[in-house]
């Protein structure tokens, strides 16, 4: 066996690439959590609503994304929305698209839940003071709810960052796909992957860190 | 003799299959302080929520100020009004529950503004003032940009009969606003509460503390079994009880009144 011989400047010279791939990650997480978090809450009220009719499709809905592999929903949609005469979608926005509705479907788990735990006399005093239906959502229910919900988010923030390297499957250039192009063009497989797990080890933590102090700072509910 | 402030008139109420309210008939004049009294079960916190519309009712009305809330009649049908409506009502009762209820993501000073901005349509400026003054009022100055994790019950509960008051409602029910407290911080909560009596107030008030009730409440009314069984002015109510469920009840408070 020969002694594996670590070369680590062709990871500077790439670093450029990875630091980007890191970014596009992040900014692809971040953005389908936001708009996961408007499909989330509107599927969230959709089933905690009177209308009984809107609930089965948001109950589909949640169940389809939530037993399909991330994987093969994101090759369906890059793939097979063109097959069905959906076009003009790029890479990245189809990925998106697809990070969207995955992340809306637990999203709206997440607010469900928080919603249904909710205790009844905040509502109960919103009601007692006079505040019509839609403030009572505005001004005290979303506020308490987004503090409930708020460690629940921030640990799904941290797994759609690490579902963003499914990407690589459809060529999107983030951290994963990155390090495997630096590892075809240079063959130092331990440097390149060595060094993409720390960047999503790091990354991972300063967002939870991060996240924390945010916990922190509405930590008046209790 | 004025019309009342607010008259209920054989009110009835059922959970399923249950009646819990079985008829009630209520007159509260302006700055009256009327006591409920009755033991648990007896429909008192029923009958609170159905005044300030936090529950609907079968049968019967309920007026403020001469005129019914919460339903109306359209072609001789009894109607529920929008819950819009119903809200712009509420606004005219206060309701302090028993276990406090502070909005737990805004402090002491922006639970009592809440209402002010929001359904009375103030400036916050104002709002703000308004606020100040009425923690001012029931001790909490130095607490106001407390958040509610961070205040006794005591200190909760006080916050919460300012955000009641602040609006300046028609009348203010308080529905055991007193047992959710160590006994140690009770007092602080009845002075609160006997200071607004004094000054005009009109109050529902559900207690079970007999001593405030004696000396704060121009009425004490007894309910049992979903019906009032008895009221009048305190001194006769506990002199005189007409029935062996009254007697047996105020029995609990051994010595209180009279032996
Ligand atoms: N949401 C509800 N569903 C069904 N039954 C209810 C409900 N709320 C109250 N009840 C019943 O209505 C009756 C009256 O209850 P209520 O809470 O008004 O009594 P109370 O006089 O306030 O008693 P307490 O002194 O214990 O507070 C009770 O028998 C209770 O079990
Ligand atoms: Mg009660």
């Amino acid at each position: 066996m020969i002694a594996y011989q670590f070369n680590w400047s062709v990871i500077w010279r790439n670093m450029d690439a990875f630091l980007h791939g890191l970014a596009l990650g992040l900014g692809l997480a971040v953005v389908s959590l936001l708009l996961g978090c408007v499909i989330g809450l509107a599927c969230a009220f959709a089933r905690t609503s009177r209308i009984k009719w809107l609930d089965w499709p948001v109950w589909l809905y949640v169940e389809f994304i939530r037993n399909t592999p991330l994987l093969l929903l994101i090759i369906f949609v890059y793939f097979g929305l063109p097959q069905m005469g959906v076009y003009g979608l790029d890479k990245i926005e189809s990925f998106v698209l697809t990070l969207t509705l995955y992340a809306g479907a637990y999203m709206c788990e997440v607010f469900r839940t928080g919603l249904a735990s909710m205790p009844n006399q905040y509502r109960e005093a919103a009601k007692a003071i006079g505040l019509t239906p839609w403030q009572r959502q505005r001004y005290v229910v979303l506020p308490v709810m987004f503090r409930i919900t708020l460690p629940a988010v921030s640990n799904n923030l941290i797994s759609l960052f690490k579902d963003t390297s499914l990407a690589a499957a459809i060529a999107v250039p983030e951290l994963t796909f990155t390090a495997r192009q630096v590892n075809a063009n240079t063959f130092r497989v331990f440097e390149v992957w060595i060094t993409a797990s720390v960047l999503y080890l790091a990354a991972s933590y300063v967002i939870a860190f991060g996240l924390r102090q945010v916990e922190r700072r509405y930590a008046s509910v209790r | 003799m004025p019309a009342p402030l607010l008259r209920a008139i054989d009110i009835h109420k059922s959970y399923d299959q249950t009646e819990v309210l079985k008829g009630i008939d209520l007159e509260v004049y302006q700055g009256q302080v009327v006591a409920l009294i009755g033991s648990s079960g007896s429909g008192k916190t029923t009958f609170l929520r159905c005044v300030n519309l936090l529950e609907e009712y079968q049968q019967g009305e309920i007026d403020l100020d001469g005129q019914p809330i919460g339903y109306r009649m359209a072609n001789g049908r009894r109607q529920r009004l929008s819950e819009r409506a119903v809200s712009a009502q509420r606004a005219r009762i206060g309701f302090v529950f028993q276990s406090f209820n502070l909005f737990p993501h805004m402090t002491a000073e922006q639970n009592v503004m809440l209402g002010l901005t929001k359904v009375r349509g103030m400036a916050s400026g104002e709002a703000r003032e308004r606020a100040r003054s009425w923690l001012d009022r029931v001790g909490l100055s130095q607490r106001r940009d407390h958040y509610p994790y961070q205040l006794s019950g005591g200190q909760q509960q006080r916050v919460a009969i300012a955000r009641a008051v602040a609006m300046e409602p028609r009348l203010v029910l308080f529905d055991e606003v007193t047992s959710a407290l160590d006994p140690e911080l009770v007092a602080e909560v009845l002075g609160v509460m006997q200071d607004l009596a004094k000054s005009g107030m009109t109050m529902i008030v559900v207690s079970h503390e007999m001593l405030f009730v004696r000396d704060v409440a121009d009425r004490v009314v007894f309910m049992d079994g979903g019906r009032i069984v008895q009221e009048g002015p305190p001194a006769q109510v506990f002199k005189n009880p007409e029935s062996e469920r009254l007697r047996a009840f105020l029995g609990r408070f051994h010595g209180l009144f009279g032996a």
